[in-house]
């Protein structure tokens, strides 16, 4: 019975193609994967959507949306349909072919993070040896489609936009992999089910999740800091700083375009939580070894729930950086650290099973942190920016 | 340290957040239309003419007879974006006083130009213009919706102490005083008069 609740998806997934022909049968079972990703996490998104509205509400002491609907539940219908009927304006002097195609090349690059990402327990719709390369590399393109949006619109604060968007996914890209990179040097594996096969094995009741490993910590937190960065959310929200840029890169979208922007961007949050909860959290594995019986996906999605809710505490508590703030952090901060951090997996790997590797690496970290806080804020690029005038 | 900041930050929106599910004092979003907050007798919005039950003069309605308004036009030409427009009345009528003052035939304010900004009330010299705290006045007819002739504007002089009352009690006493001086003043001038009348009466008996 557990084990029937745990494969429910891939048992109903047999059971709906199992009349067709046996060579249509593989196809047939992708299709119908597809269609229930492409389904869900739109539903999830619209959901997120307003909770998201609700939970800042409470963090500034309000109590959100909730007039449409029991509880504003139905509020994401009620933009959806404004949205649908709100005139599609595309500018005069835009480049139309491709103002059309960047949102439509965002969401689709952003679906195809998805279909590596293992959901539940055989529950992964590729099972992909490069299963990790394939999603960074899908995860990369969507800085084309920025970049597409913010050119072809021919505005000065969606090209400016535009142009700060893919210097900062461009800068946070390297740590994000940097930090990943940690985790498939301990595993030995690229594949996605790989590295949650590696982590579903507990001592003591407690799982063996990489996050609760020094390195794994650290790679956590800077895999945290590069994902905020990659999907544009606050604090890292220059590419579309309403207060600086209307709207950013998608200015001069509106209608349905801008929800399919919106889509896109929640979508990337989505799948970065997936792949961030696959490599340090345990993907699909249960806390602790007696809730075993709960259904994989339901682990995969609380988790995945619980990042985005993090996502949105964050939003709540910090105001927006400032660009070389920005790149500063990336460059002269998480890289180093993400640098430093595979040295210390690597020190991990080869000190053995014994107590002195969790002493060694945490005082290395440890002490990397504070050095490293102790004189980037000395040295003041955290700090207030010094103008220099010419004489 | 570095992070200190935020963590110190994330910690104050959980308490919010939190707090703001079990502390009342915390939310304190009053939500409209359900609910209101206690009416504030400092509000004003727009004004409106006080009339007296008990001082009524001339036929018609009850707010025409007994406008306190004597069509004076002052405050339609103090107001400042202009959106006051009065006629005077042809006929007279007893205020109350008892001195008889022209009346407003027509007497219209157009709120979508009011400012309100009070003015009108603090120059008018019979107590007959006040501000109201009516603010739900959305209509959707923007130009006859939005001005409001004078049966619209008229108001009793009991909701005037509903709605302002520390303030409403003093123009009351300031009436009363006006009209004791005033009936004083008559009750001299009819004493005189009946001592000149009765004066040539003696004289004659003489």
């Amino acid at each position: 019975m557990i084990g029937t609740m745990d494969q429910v998806f891939v048992l109903l997934q047999h059971w709906l193609t199992d009349f067709l022909p046996a060579a249509w049968q593989g196809a047939a079972r992708v299709v119908l994967s597809v269609v229930v990703i492409v389904c869900l996490f739109p539903a999830l998104f619209a959901l997120t959507t307003v909770f998201e509205r609700k939970g800042l509400g409470r963090i500034q002491n309000r109590i959100g949306p909730n007039r449409t609907g029991w509880l504003g539940i139905l509020q994401p219908v009620a933009d959806g349909i404004k949205s649908l009927t709100k005139e599609d304006i595309v500018p005069l002097s835009a480049d139309a072919a491709v103002h059309f195609l960047a949102p439509l090349v965002l969401v689709v690059a952003v679906f195809m993070g998805f279909a590596v990402l293992p959901m539940g327990r055989k529950m992964v719709l590729v099972e992909m040896d490069a299963g990790l390369l394939f999603f960074f590399a899908m995860g990369a393109s969507t800085e084309l489609s920025v970049f597409m949006a913010g050119w072809s619109s021919r505005n000065k604060y969606s090209l400016l936009g535009a142009m700060r968007a893919v210097a900062q996914m461009i800068s946070y890209e390297v740590p994000l992999l940097m930090s990943s990179v940690a985790v498939v040097m301990i595993t030995g594996s690229l594949s996605l089910t790989r590295i949650v096969e590696a982590q579903d094995h507990y001592t003591w009741g407690f799982p063996h999740w990489y996050i609760f490993t020094p390195w794994g910590f650290a790679g956590f937190v800077m895999y945290a800091i590069a994902a905020t960065a990659e999907t544009n959310r606050s604090p890292f929200d220059l590419p579309e700083g309403e207060s600086e840029l209307v709207a950013g890169y998608h200015t001069e979208y509106s209608g349905f375009k801008f929800a399919l922007f919106f889509l896109g961007e929640y979508l990337a949050m989505f799948s970065i939580s997936g792949l961030g909860t696959t490599l340090f959290l345990g993907g699909w594995s249960a806390p602790f070894s007696w809730l075993g019986w709960i259904p994989s996906w339901i682990w995969f999605f609380s988790k995945l729930m619980l990042s985005i809710f993090v996502f949105i505490w964050l939003r709540g508590t910090l105001p927006r950086l400032r660009q070389d703030q920005l790149m500063n952090f990336a460059w002269k901060f998480v890289l180093p650290m993400t640098l430093l951090n595979l040295m210390v997996a690597a020190l991990w790997r080869f000190l053995g099973e014994g107590w002195e590797r969790w002493v060694i690496c945490s005082a290395i970290l440890v002490l990397a942190y504070l050095v490293m806080g102790w004189s980037g804020m000395r040295g003041g690029h955290f700090g207030p920016r010094r103008y220099r005038y010419a004489e | 340290m570095l992070g200190e900041g935020i963590l110190k930050g994330l910690a104050e929106t959980a308490k919010n957040f939190a707090g703001s599910f079990v502390s009342a004092e915390r939310l304190t979003t009053v939500e409209y239309p359900e609910e209101r907050i206690a009416p504030i007798e400092a509000a004003r919005v727009f004004p409106f003419l006080v009339y007296d039950v008990e001082n009524r003069d001339g036929g018609g309605p009850e707010w025409e007879a007994g406008m306190r308004c004597v069509a004076c036009q002052i405050c339609e030409k103090e107001c400042p974006p202009k959106c006051i427009y009065i006629e005077k009345s042809r006929d007279k009528k007893l205020d109350y006083l008892g001195k008889a003052q022209y009346y407003p035939a027509r007497f219209d304010i157009d709120i979508s130009v009011c400012m309100s900004c009070q003015i009108c009330v603090e120059v008018c010299p019979f107590e007959a213009i006040k501000m109201d705290t009516e603010f739900e006045l959305a209509t959707d007819d923007r130009f006859g919706g939005l001005l409001l002739d004078r049966e619209q504007l008229a108001k009793p002089n009991e909701y005037y102490h509903k709605i302002h009352p520390t303030e409403a009690a003093k123009v009351d006493a300031h009436l009363a005083a006006e009209k004791a001086k005033a009936d004083a003043k008559a009750k001299a001038a009819a004493d005189a008069a009946a001592a000149k009348a009765l004066a040539p009466s003696a004289g004659g008996a003489d």
